[in-house]
């Protein structure tokens, strides 16, 4: 229960830097995610906040008290790891209090904590069994516990759902954030997947080459990505990019795509864009804003027609991918309406939620 | 035509042939005693026929060059009855816990510093082996000389150290502690077990430092991180995370060299010869002596058989180990 300030933070290994410089406020009973592709840094910035790794540059500090040079177990905080790190010969309990018993903590104490947690967790009749007679998911909520019954100022989470399957996946993250509203608690979680970090978080850090790209809450990064890479990483299926020419068009603007496909800019974006007419840039637009042929509903909305190259069904919705300006798009179509490979379909695009992105600064404009 | 015919027949039974022995070596269950033979065979010429021909000689008086008349269990009662064979064992079971202490404790040691990263590291671990690698009786004929009476390298180095000069603070003392001889390594009783169970853990020092270095390689790393966080500091992630991580292979190392220990003969039979005064007599030397320099067969047989129930028990327990380690 503590705020954590991390301050431009850095870490090489050897020659090759994992971390450069990342600054950060994660407030007091806060749930924040950093997400971020592989070797993205996540998971080092994690381990320095947890004191498993040493820090190049910077600091940081929990509460009000700079940590740098502060040992792991005098840090207050407690970790939950990918493979569990459960020990292996002990038993559910003795995992759980191992933290406790080092700390000397009166055994009566200890009690009552683990059970208190293994309540929360629904683990209590799991407690005299060893991690191996347990399930991926029994074995996540120990890791849990374990975390719980030291009542930390902050909990870690690494990748904690990446090892189960994916249905256990969905259900272990509602639990985790029924446990978050129960157990208030400032929380660093790390994941490399954005369903997660969308679903989990109250703001989420998308982090790219060791440095933070974005930070917000989930649905503003969804909304109102800033840079290229958010824009592609949140959201799923992922924003399709399309070369563009912005051109005027009478007293508007326009953007052209290389098929001549013309769509029109709306109004109160002209002004924004109005310095980068007649520049090579790309547009960004989410499948799930480029859909069948539909009545509109605000003057943005606009039609045209392309070939079906692939369908991709999925239940609820169908997934159509066709070729744009050599490029392949998707969009997100009602299974009744869509077309077969090879056929022309007509799609309406939603340009009030298009992105415009300068392809040299990788930049949304 | 008639050749063609003849032909085809000769194939077809060639073809019966080969499906026959393929339809029973098909058969799990015969194709599995099948690849049991050739080591089974191997167990029976060169382990059975030798034991059991040793349990019947110890139950004969055979001299050399005699048949031998069976005589029951007469050898066992005269050796229980012989001061030389109590002092023997007793020399035996001391050896083998002494020297398998020292080689596990230092073992672990050395596997927990090996373990570490540093320059060199693998050369190191590598270089750690030649004990182990070294023939015994070479490394051993080392060590007598290392520790003979009159040339032993560890007595000039004791000297050394008496004819230091200290020179510190402007001060020079010169200590004149006379002329020192040093122990007599092998003429002494107790510094001849002290050196021969000093060559001993010298030997095995790298089996258990290797078997533990690879048991603790298998540790996660995110155990010690978890560790870490919950409190522990070195010492104790040692005992509560290292040893019970390792402990299922460290008992199997600790018993298998229990046993090869035990029955240790090349080493003390080169530096003492059981000697001097039957101090360092082990019951392999001593089955040796009987039946070799004595030429009673029968005895040194029954003598060697002492072995036997002993290190049965050991093996028991560590059976019993392995099987509840296997349940949980």
């Amino acid at each position: 229960m503590a705020e954590i300030l991390l301050k431009d933070l850095y870490k090489t290994y050897g020659e090759t830097p994992a971390v450069r410089g990342i600054d950060l406020t994660i407030a007091e009973n806060e749930f924040v995610v950093l997400v971020g592709p592989s070797g993205c840094g996540k998971t080092t910035t994690l381990r320095m906040i947890a004191g498993l790794e040493h820090i190049t540059a910077g600091d940081i500090f929990i509460g009000d008290r700079l940590i740098n040079d502060v040992p792991p177990r005098d840090r207050n905080i407690a970790m939950v790891f990918q493979n569990y790190a459960l020990y292996p010969h002990m038993t559910v309990y003795e995992n759980m209090s191992f933290g406790l018993r080092l700390r000397k903590v009166q055994k009566g104490e200890i009690d009552i904590r683990v059970k208190e947690a293994a309540e929360i967790l629904n683990i209590e009749e799991l407690l005299e069994r060893r991690p191996k007679q347990l399930s991926g998911g029994q074995r996540q909520r120990v890791a849990m516990g374990r975390a719980i019954v030291r009542n930390p100022q902050a909990f870690l989470f690494d990748e904690p759902l990446s090892n189960l399957d994916a249905k256990l996946r969905v259900q272990m993250r509602t639990e985790i954030k029924r446990i978050h509203q129960r157990v208030k608690t400032t929380v660093v979680y790390v994941t490399h997947d954005q369903v997660e970090a969308m679903s989990l978080a109250d703001r989420i850090v998308v982090m790219n080459n060791g440095i933070i790209e974005q930070v917000g809450p989930p649905q503003e990064m969804y909304d109102n990505p800033k840079t290229r890479f958010v824009a592609g990483f949140i959201g799923s299926p992922a924003m399709n990019f399309v070369p563009c020419k912005l051109t005027t068009n009478g007293d508007g603007l326009s953007i052209k795509l290389t098929d001549g496909v013309d769509l029109k800019v709306p109004g109160e974006r002209e002004k924004r864009y109005r310095p980068h007419v007649d520049r090579d840039l790309i547009l960004g637009i989410r499948p799930e804003h480029l859909t069948e042929c539909r009545q509109h509903t605000n003057e943005q909305q606009q039609d045209f027609g392309c070939d079906v190259s692939v369908l991709e069904p999925m239940g609820i919705d169908t997934m159509v991918f066709m070729e744009i300006a050599n490029v392949e798009v998707c969009a997100r179509a009602a299974p009744d309406a869509v077309k077969n490979p090879g056929e022309t379909m007509t799609f309406t695009i939603d340009m009030q939620k298009m992105h415009l992105i300068d392809p040299s600064t990788d930049t949304v404009l | 035509m008639t050749e063609r015919f003849i032909d085809s027949r000769s194939v077809q039974t060639e073809q019966f042939k080969i499906s026959w022995l393929t339809t029973v070596l098909e058969d799990q269950r015969v194709l599995g005693y099948v690849l049991l033979i050739p080591a089974f065979l191997l167990i029976v010429v060169f382990i059975g026929y030798p034991f059991l021909l040793g349990v019947w000689m110890a139950l004969t008086d055979k001299v050399v060059g005699t048949p031998g008349n069976f005589v029951g269990l007469a050898n066992f009662t005269k050796l229980l009855d012989s001061d030389i064979f109590r002092v023997a064992a007793w020399n035996t079971v001391f050896f083998t816990v002494v020297a398998t202490a020292i080689k596990a404790a230092l073992g672990m040691w050395l596997a927990v510093l090996l373990n570490r990263k540093f320059m060199f590291s693998r050369a190191t671990r590598a270089a750690v082996l030649l004990p182990f690698i070294v023939p015994t009786v070479l490394s051993t004929l080392v060590w007598l000389w290392m520790l003979d009476g009159t040339f032993s390298v560890f007595n000039w180095i004791l000297r050394w150290f008496w004819d230091l000069e200290i020179s510190a603070f402007g001060l020079v003392i010169k200590e004149d502690f006379g002329y020192i001889r040093g122990p007599n390594w092998l003429g002494d009783p107790y510094y001849a077990m002290g050196s021969i169970i000093m060559a001993n853990v010298w030997r095995g020092l790298p089996f258990f430092a290797i078997s533990f270095l690879a048991a603790l390689q298998t540790v996660p790393s995110e155990l010690y991180d978890a560790a870490d966080i919950d409190g522990a500091t070195g010492w104790k992630k040692f005992w509560h995370v290292t040893l019970p991580m390792i402990k299922p292979v460290a008992v199997v190392v600790v018993v298998f060299s229990f046993v090869i220990t035990f029955a240790d003969f090349q080493l003390v039979y080169i530096l003492t010869r059981g000697g001097p005064n039957n101090s360092t007599h082990l019951l392999a030397t001593l089955a040796y002596q009987q039946s070799m320099h004595t030429g009673n067969l029968g005895e040194g047989a029954a003598c060697a058989l002492f072995m036997l129930p002993l290190l049965l028990i050991v093996i028991i327990l560590q059976l019993a180990y392995l099987r509840r380690q296997g349940v949980q």
